[in-house]
């Protein structure tokens, strides 16, 4: 075994109850970054999972009608004038076809699905409620939103008269899968559709308001006979989705929401949640990387009179400083391994405690290797940068002086 | 003796001074030549400067003026990294309070200079360490951790490291004065037998005149000078 080591090794095994102790400060100092990261890595991903469950990535739309003023005011006259706000009327996106292939090959979207959104009412009997009608191309939308894993009676059905919609809305109205209702656009048509199935997307509004139905059905509700009035797209990267919505912006002339505009109270309180992460996490660094340094310090002082004689006896200064710089690497890597059993544990233990009766987690922590390898690559590093100022005292050690006084 | 082969130890001038304000002359001009195969004692009064001339000749501490030349090189201009290879090739060290390392084995200590100068520990390495704990009486204790080892054997343990890489001269600094009178007595005929078997050349600081007495030659400082320096007749031969 090189000589370095040998002696690095042998110093830690003889050293138990110093070893000891800076093994369980680094293992509790890297258990609890795994444990933060998963809890909070976690905690955001079914966040954003239920967030995205029911809208979808982008949305867009015919942009807004502005009134634009007839005259023009000059340097020399000045006009007098009120703007109305024109009124929003449900319109079709000029020749959508082709702006579903356009966004199609806009990278990073994954789907496309067009459909008509407008409102109306659904009434059964005395039970009255407003509903948002989506016409949609029944195996594209699925692809947007996966109604037909979240039903939770019925089947997913959309052709000819056949409606599916939010559980809320089913329960406010009284009815259950074949009951018939009578919807009434706002365009003032109305026609009576067939209940063939109810879902859940964990979204009050949605649940509570949503018809779906076929497109077809619904062009001839709001009398856009061939027309879309959104256009939905999913995204491979959802954090990218607000640069993808600029860039279909720029290439359709539409408006484009994405889910980062649409919910950004959510997104700021998620990075807000990160990055206190981030704090607790550096600090936790800063601790461990203190608490090797200091024990190492003292093994430095402690074994001065033996780093002496091992500079007296012919051992290169170099040789002295690498004995302490593998002890910081050592420490931080087995500890680090510790930690990490340590974290994955009390991660999976917190899980199974926030459980709900039925005993499924209410979230997943999420812990995958590259948490590991950050977890164990920090603590390494952050081991030797410790180790760095005992060893170079110790490889600065006058070995006459260190003999003599140590 | 073999005063006419090439010396191993030639101190010219030595001067060492202490202190930036108010300079301590520890040592005051020292000459000394030593011969391979010679067993000298230095002694002197506490405070005469031995332990400082030990440790500028053991490349532990550098003169004010003057120069040591080991084994014809000179030292004055080498660095750390060229002191610490003279060290490790041409010197063996044994200490008053004998500084093993306690942490490793009888075996483990003796092999360390070489270990730590070359790097990996190689089955030369530890046959002679076995051979050398063998010849100080030491074949069933190889391999208990030094610390739990008694004084004479701690100190025959160190006499056995000092030889390991055959220096070509060891300084022993009080090497029995923190012994009792018989471990003593055997301490220093283990490096008697080693002077005359090996022929390694020792220079040896002691307050023992018995010790003294028994060696072939012996200087004496005062004052960080020599004041005498004479070989000793009744050398026991």
């Amino acid at each position: 075994m090189p000589f370095e080591w040998f002696v690095a090794l042998r110093y830690m095994r003889d050293a138990k109850g110093q070893t000891a102790l800076i093994l369980a400060a680094v293992a509790v100092g890297v258990s609890v970054i795994i444990f933060l990261s998963a809890l909070i890595g976690g905690l955001q991903t079914s966040l954003i999972d239920k967030t995205l469950g029911s809208q979808p990535h982008i949305t867009l739309r015919v942009p807004r009608e502005a009134p634009r003023s007839l005259v023009e005011p000059t340097p020399t006259i000045a006009i007098a004038r009120q703007v109305a706000e024109s009124s929003q009327r449900l319109r079709s996106i000029d020749q959508w076809p082709v702006v579903v292939t356009a966004v199609e090959q806009v990278p990073g979207v994954i789907a496309v699905s067009p459909s008509i959104t407008g409102a109306g009412f659904a009434v059964r009997a005395d039970a009255k409620s407003a509903i948002v009608v989506r016409g949609v191309e029944p195996e594209r939308f699925l692809s947007i939103i996966d109604v037909r894993a979240r039903l939770v009676a019925g089947r997913y059905e959309l052709d000819g008269g056949a409606v599916v919609v939010g559980s809320k809305l089913a329960a406010n109205l009284g009815v259950g899968v074949g009951d018939k209702i009578r919807i009434s656009s706002t365009e003032g048509s109305d026609d009576v559709v067939t209940v063939l199935g109810v879902f859940t997307l964990g979204n009050e509004t949605v649940d509570a308001t949503w018809v779906l139905t076929s497109l077809r059905h619904a062009q001839a509700l709001y009398a856009l006979p061939g027309g879309v009035t959104t256009i939905e797209l999913k995204v491979a990267d959802v954090f990218t989705a607000e640069q993808t919505a600029a860039e279909v912006r720029g290439r359709t002339g539409l408006r484009a929401d994405s889910w980062m505009t649409i919910n950004e109270e959510l997104l700021s309180g998620l990075s807000a949640q990160s990055s206190s992460k981030l704090m607790i996490q550096f600090f936790v660094i800063v601790a461990v990387a203190l608490g090797i340094a200091s024990v190492l310090i003292v093994s430095v002082v402690q074994k001065s009179r033996e780093i002496g004689i091992l500079r007296a006896v012919g051992t290169p200064s170099r040789r002295i400083l690498l004995v302490f710089l593998i002890q910081g690497g050592v420490l931080g890597i087995v500890g680090s391994f510790i930690g990490s059993g340590l974290g994955a544990l009390l991660s999976l233990l917190f899980q199974t405690i926030t459980s709900d009766a039925s005993g499924a987690p209410k979230f997943l922590v999420k812990l995958d290797l590259s948490l590991f390898l950050f977890a164990t690559a920090i603590a390494t590093g952050v081991g030797l940068l410790s180790a760095v100022i005992p060893a170079r005292r110790a490889s600065r050690l006058d070995p006459a002086t260190a003999i003599r006084n140590g | 003796m073999a005063n006419t082969a090439a010396p191993v130890l030639v101190v010219e001038g030595v001067v060492k001074e202490y202190g930036e304000v108010a300079k301590t002359r520890a040592l005051d001009g020292v000459d000394v030549t030593v011969g391979p195969g010679e067993l000298t004692a230095l002694v002197g009064p506490s405070g005469s400067g031995k332990s400082t001339l030990l440790n500028i000749i053991g490349l532990l501490d550098r003169p004010t003026a003057g120069r040591v030349v080991l084994g014809g090189t000179d030292t004055t201009d080498l660095d750390d990294r060229g002191l610490t290879g003279l060290r490790a090739r041409m010197l063996g060290f044994v200490f008053q309070f004998h500084h093993l390392l306690p942490a490793f084995t009888a075996v483990e200590n003796v092999m360390l200079p070489a270990w730590g100068d070359l790097g990996r520990p190689t089955v030369e390495m530890r046959a002679a360490a076995e051979e050398l704990l063998r010849a100080v009486g030491l074949a069933d204790r190889m391999h208990y951790r030094s610390g739990n080892l008694s004084g004479g054997q701690q100190q025959r343990v160190a006499i056995a490291r000092a030889l390991a890489r055959r220096p070509a001269l060891v300084l022993a600094d009080e090497p029995t004065g923190n012994l009792d009178t018989a471990s003593s007595a055997e301490v220093f005929a283990l490096m008697r037998r080693f002077n005359r078997e090996l022929g390694t050349t020792f220079l040896v600081v002691t307050h023992d005149s018995r010790i003294a007495e028994q060696c072939d030659r012996i200087i004496e400082l005062v004052d960080g000078r020599v004041r005498s320096d004479r070989s000793v007749a009744s050398s026991p031969s």
